[in-house]
Formats: C-alpha cells, structure tokens, sequence
C-alpha cells in the first residue's frame, strides 16, 4: 500500500470512527473468542478440539432451524447450545473412550457438521420462503452505553456478544480459580499425577469436552441468529480453526483468546477500511489477511507457545 | 460363529472385515438420516446405485470421479505415513489445477506428450512448494500442519479467485463469464473409452499408485519417512534429519494433490473456474483412513468414493435427499476404521486381532 495512501487514511481517522471500528471488531470477535475459550476449556483438560469448526457449524444450523419453526429466537440460542454439547459428546466418546486419533475424531465431527447441515438444510430450510425468525435485537445499557467510544463498543450489542465477554470472565475463573480448574489443568499437565491424586480424569475430561461444545454451539447461533438470522450451508467459513490459531496465539487464557480474536478482527476492518479509502489493494488479498494472520500466528512468530503437557495425548488407566 | 470369526487372521480382519463393516456401518448411519429427511432409504440407496453402477455410462462416470481421489488418497497416506495430518489436499488441488492450466493454455502446436507433460510437472512443483509451506514452519516452529493447511486452502481459494477472475491475469478476454482460456487442444488427455468422459488420466493415476509404493516402501526417503511417522524423536537420535522428511512428505504429498487437480483439468474440466469448496480434502481423508495409508488399498477407496460421489447425484435428483449425505457415509466410515475396538465388539472379534490407527502421535500436538 502506497505512502501517501496511509496518511490519507491516517487523517481521517475521528473519533466516531473509533468507535465504530472498535464496535465492528469485538462484533466481529464474538464467535471467534467463543471457539477459542472452547478450545481453552477442552485443551486445558487435554483433549485437542479441532471439531470447533463442526460443532459451530452444528450451532449455527440447528439455532436456526429451531428459531425458525418456534420463532423464538431465544429457543434458537438454547437449541444451538444444546446441539453443540451434543455433537461434542461424540468427539469426547471418540477421543477419550475409544481413544481415537483426537485430530481424526475432530476431523469427524467437522466432515459430519457438513453432511448433516448441507442435508437437512436442503430437505427443510432451502425451499422455504417465509420470513425467518429475524436477528437477536440490540440491547443498549441505561447509563453505560450514552459513555462515548467505550459505551459504543462494550454496552451496545446484541445477546451473543454480551455472553461472550461475560464467558471469557467465567472461564477465566473457572479455569483459575477453581478446584474444577486446578484438576482440569492437573489433567492437561499430567493426568497420571491427576488420578492419582484421587481425580476422575475421564469425568473431567468429558465435562470440558462437552462445555467446549456448548461454548461453541453459542458460537454458531451468532452467525445465524445475531449476524444475518440466516443459516447458509459452510457459513462458519473456517472460523473454528481461526478462533483455535486464537487460543494458541493467546496460550490457552481466556482472557488472551478474546485480545488475539480481537486482533484478527481488527486487522480484517483495518484492511476492509482500506478499500474505502481508496486503496487499491483486491479484494481477495483483503480476504485472505486473516487466515495468513493466522499462520504466522501458530508459526509462533510471536514466541513459541506452551501447550498443556498432556495436550493431544490420550489416557489410559492403568 | 464366534469361533468361526476367531480363526480369521489378523490381516484379513485389518484389510477386509474392518474396512468392510465400516462400510456397511457407515450407509447405516446414513440411512437414518436417510428416514429423519422423510424418504425411504432404500430408495435413496437404489438411486445411489443405480447411478454409480447400472445406469447408463454410470461405470466410466464413476471411474472418472475416482482418478481425482485415488491420486489425492495416495497424497494424503503419504503424509500419514510420516506421521503428518495434511487436510490442505484441496488448496494443493487448486494450486496445482492453476499453475497447469497456465502452461496448458499458454502452449501451442507442442507434441501432447510435452504439453502435458510440461502442464503436469508446472503442477507437481506448484502442489510440492504449496504444501511444502505448511512442512517448512512444521518443521522449523513446530507450527501444527493441521491448521497451517486449513488456512493455506482459504488463502488458495483466493488466490484462484483473483488470478482467474482479473483482467489481464488468467481471465480469457473472449469471455464474460469468470474462467481461464481454454486450454490448448494438445495438452487435452484423450478420452480412452469412446461415449464417456473417461480420460487418460486413469491411466496415470492406475500407474502413481506402485510408484508411491515403491517411493514408501522400497527407497531410503521412503524409509525415514515411515521412520520419522513412527517415532520423530528416535529417528532424529539415529541421524535422520527430522525437518528435511517432513518439508519432503507434506511436498509429495501436495504435489500428488496437485496431479490430481492438473488430471482433473485436464481430463474434464479443459479450463478453470474460480474455486468452489468441493470437499476433495476431506474426501482424501477420508480414502487415506480407510486404506488404512496402503497405496494398493487406495484403489478401492478410491472407487468406493467415486462411486458414491457419482451415484449421489443421482440420488439427489431422484429423491431430492441432498448429495451432502455423502459426507455422513464418510464420516460414519472414518469412525468405525478409526475406532476398531467399536466392531471388534460388534462382530465378537478378539482383541489381538485389530490393530488401533494411530496417526498424528507425534511429539508436539500442541494445536
């Protein structure tokens, strides 16, 4: 991109659109911090997720097709969260049961989420032509969303990112603060240790397996129910692995998966703004910013990250 | 019939009874599906049949599918064999599909046997570099080729995206719609059964499969290959040079891919369009697991797949159940070879008679 260009955009930069750039980029963070803090709650108890893409995809169907025939949105939510709890659960039997390669067994559910979606999509959704349920609606909070800049980003948003911050808090002190936390680590670092210890590391690790499906479940139903309140087939677009590159480059805390998220979005409005600055750059190289974000993120451009010790490896009792 | 299973040797139960029932298993998941979507399965099943198999022009229909998974199966096995994940088959597909076509259009009055054979090699390179990125920051930063590859296939979608549909670059000027220019009628693989589609490109693919044999089985780079796939770290303390086999496994492999998306072009396509996600990477996946990484076996995965992808077409026509429910077969089947320990309890077997699949134990998940 041309000097000159830069300083265009530089100048014309106000606070107005501070604001809005802020607001587009946590908007556009939501469902990529959920699949990331679903990916800190499986992998810190040590089963790799990489089905968070399946499992949104899932999410993003199923909210649909419930709020669709119910028209209620908020049954939509619950269904979305639900269906991904449940397709995880196959991922947790297959993974920690059966002991099933954890990259296969996520492959799986990712080859499944397609399959399942595309046909039921096409049987019950693809013909109908009444309207659908709608979007979530925007909720602004009294007092907190009049503050200027800040109140535009953080209290003017719809459910779903309103529950993302408040989850990365929750998960945050789950993992950190609590005992449930501390043996979800002590399965992640050495569940040997753990059993011994006195702790199920089956149990636990099924119950973050399964939290990870529900986190993103929730994750899907923004696509679907927040952002167009449409579900169009493969509309997660790789959103899952991106929102794992964002665990990884924010090493497995929750509060740094919602900074990385954020600095994908960012970097994608950044680009995006671009073009409407004139800058002569194809759309397609815009496109292509998050996902080569994304690898020099994992390449560890920024400093090798540190998995969970037991991250990936199955457990045998002996 | 217990006793009688337990006399079954342990490789025919690993090459036979295990893929076989993973089949079977696999179209009764489907079926459910199948009856969730209100249609009878066997309808749905028949019509799949019928057009994969009995319908007219179906068979070579079906070998024609099946060129593209056996050359990308046998890239994918390649890679598990030396223990790398590589789900980016389909941007090695594309990329090779669109350094061949370049060389294939922009040739002209060449004998075919160069035009062809300078669009596959402009390929094989493309397809070796492309995926080689992802085995480069493998194997300098550790970086998890699982999601390298993945976001290597968005970055791939575009880039054919923009060089196709820009003036100038690869879009053919005669045309409004977005494609390259055709490519040169001697770069074109002639059709080897006349009234189909079925192109030489079978051949080549009939010819990959002992040649990636022998590359796994029978050479040195073969050798340290499979020796870096089953244990990284004692093959690096024998003096093999761990980051050097995984740049050449996860190249060959996407050079492969690359043949099949050059073959593909071609053999059928003749010229390119912008990309659109048709699953080929999960489909290889899908081919690889189920050979169980056994080039020989490749060749009936492979069919099995271009089977089933031929007939779902017509199944979706005939009873409207979408042809995405091949995924579900898919799915359903990478479960049950993956999982043995489900139909050794199914079929009573005992336990010494399956192996596990491990693939991607390798040190350093960390994903």
């Amino acid at each position: 991109m041309p000097v000159s260009d830069l300083a265009i955009l530089a100048i014309s930069i106000r606070p107005i659109d501070i604001a809005v750039f802020g607001s587009q980029a946590l908007v556009a963070a939501t469902p990529l911090t959920l699949a990331a803090l679903g990916g800190v709650m499986s992998e810190r108890s040590g089963v790799v997720n990489i089905a968070l893409e399946g499992i949104m995809l899932t999410g993003a169907f199923v909210g649909y097709a419930v709020a669709f025939l119910s028209h209620n949105l908020w049954l939509g939510i619950i269904a979305a969260v639900l269906a991904g709890t449940l397709i995880a659960a196959i991922h947790a039997v297959l993974a920690i049961s059966f002991i099933v390669d954890q990259i296969v067994s996520g492959t799986v559910i990712n080859i499944l989420a397609v399959g399942i979606t595309g046909v039921f999509y096409r049987t019950y959704l693809e013909s109908q032509s009444v309207a659908g349920p709608g979007t979530l609606p925007t909720w602004d909070i009294p007092y907190l969303s009049g503050i200027p800049v800040v109140g535009q980003i953080l209290f003017q948003n719809a459910f779903v990112t309103y529950a993302m911050l408040a989850l990365v808090l929750i998960v945050y002190l789950v993992i950190f603060r609590t005992t449930w936390g501390l043996r979800t680590r002590a399965c992640g670092e050495h569940p040997q240790a753990a059993e011994t210890a006195g702790i199920n590391v089956y149990f636990v690790r099924y119950v973050n397996v399964l939290a990870s499906g529900a986190l993103a479940g929730l994750g899907g139903a923004y696509f679907s129910l927040q952002q167009i309140g449409n579900f169009l087939p493969g509309m997660t677009g790789g959103r899952g692995f991106i929102g794992l590159a964002a665990m990884i480059f924010g090493r497995w805390n929750p509060i740094g998966a919602l900074l990385a998220s954020l600095l994908f979005t960012a970097s994608d409005q950044v680009a995006s703004r671009a073009i409407a600055f004139g800058v002569h750059v194809p759309a397609q190289f815009l496109g292509m910013i998050p996902y080569l974000l994304t690898i020099v993120v994992v390449a560890g451009a920024v400093g090798r990250a540190m998995a969970p010790a037991a991250d990936g490896k199955p457990y045998r009792k002996s | 019939m217990s006793s009688l299973w337990n006399r079954v040797p342990t490789w025919v139960v690993t090459i036979v009874v295990i893929p076989v029932a993973s089949v079977a298993l696999g179209f009764g998941v489907a079926a459910i599906a199948i009856l969730a979507n209100g249609v009878d399965p066997i309808q749905a099943y028949t019509a799949l049949f019928q057009g994969a198999v009995t319908n007219n022009n179906a068979i070579p229909e079906t070998l024609v599918s099946s060129v593209p998974y056996i050359l990308l199966g046998l890239g994918v096995a390649l890679g598990f064999r030396a223990g790398l994940f590589n789900i980016g088959a389909e941007g090695q597909f594309y990329i090779g599909a669109l350094a061949g076509v370049f060389v294939a259009y922009s040739l002209h009055g060449l004998p075919p046997v160069i035009e062809v054979g300078a669009s596959l090699i402009a390929a094989m390179a493309a397809g070796f570099v492309y995926a080689g990125i992802a085995g480069l920051l493998k194997a300098l930063t550790g970086a998890h080729e699982v999601i390298t590859t993945i976001m290597l296939n968005y970055v791939a979608f575009l880039i054919v995206n923009y060089l196709v549909t820009t003036p100038g670059l690869m879009l053919d000027p005669q045309t409004k719609t977005p494609r390259t220019p055709y490519i040169d009628i001697n770069a074109t693989l002639p059709i080897i059964f006349p009234g189909s589609r079925l192109h030489a490109g079978i051949l080549l693919a009939l010819v990959a499969i002992p040649v990636v044999w022998f590359l796994i089985e029978r050479t040195t780079l073969g050798f340290q290959l499979r020796a870096v796939g089953y244990n990284a770290g004692a093959s690096r303390a024998a003096g093999i040079s761990v980051a050097r086999a995984t740049v050449l496994a996860m190249g060959i492999s996407g050079a492969l891919a690359a043949t099949a998306g050059i073959v593909q072009t071609l053999g059928v396509q003749h010229d390119m369009s912008p990309a659109v996600a048709a699953g080929y990477g999960f489909d290889a996946i899908a081919v690889a697991l189920l050979a169980r990484s056994n080039p020989w076996a490749i060749l009936p995965a492979a069919l099995l797949f271009g089977a089933l992808h031929n007939g779902a077409s017509f199944m979706q026509l005939q009873t409207q159940v979408s042809a995405d429910l091949i995924s579900i077969v898919q799915a359903s089947v990478i479960v049950f070879v993956a999982a043995p320990d489900i139909i050794r309890w199914l079929l009573r077997l005992r336990s010494h008679q399956v192996t596990r699949v491990a693939i991607t134990q390798r040190e350093g998940a960390g994903v």
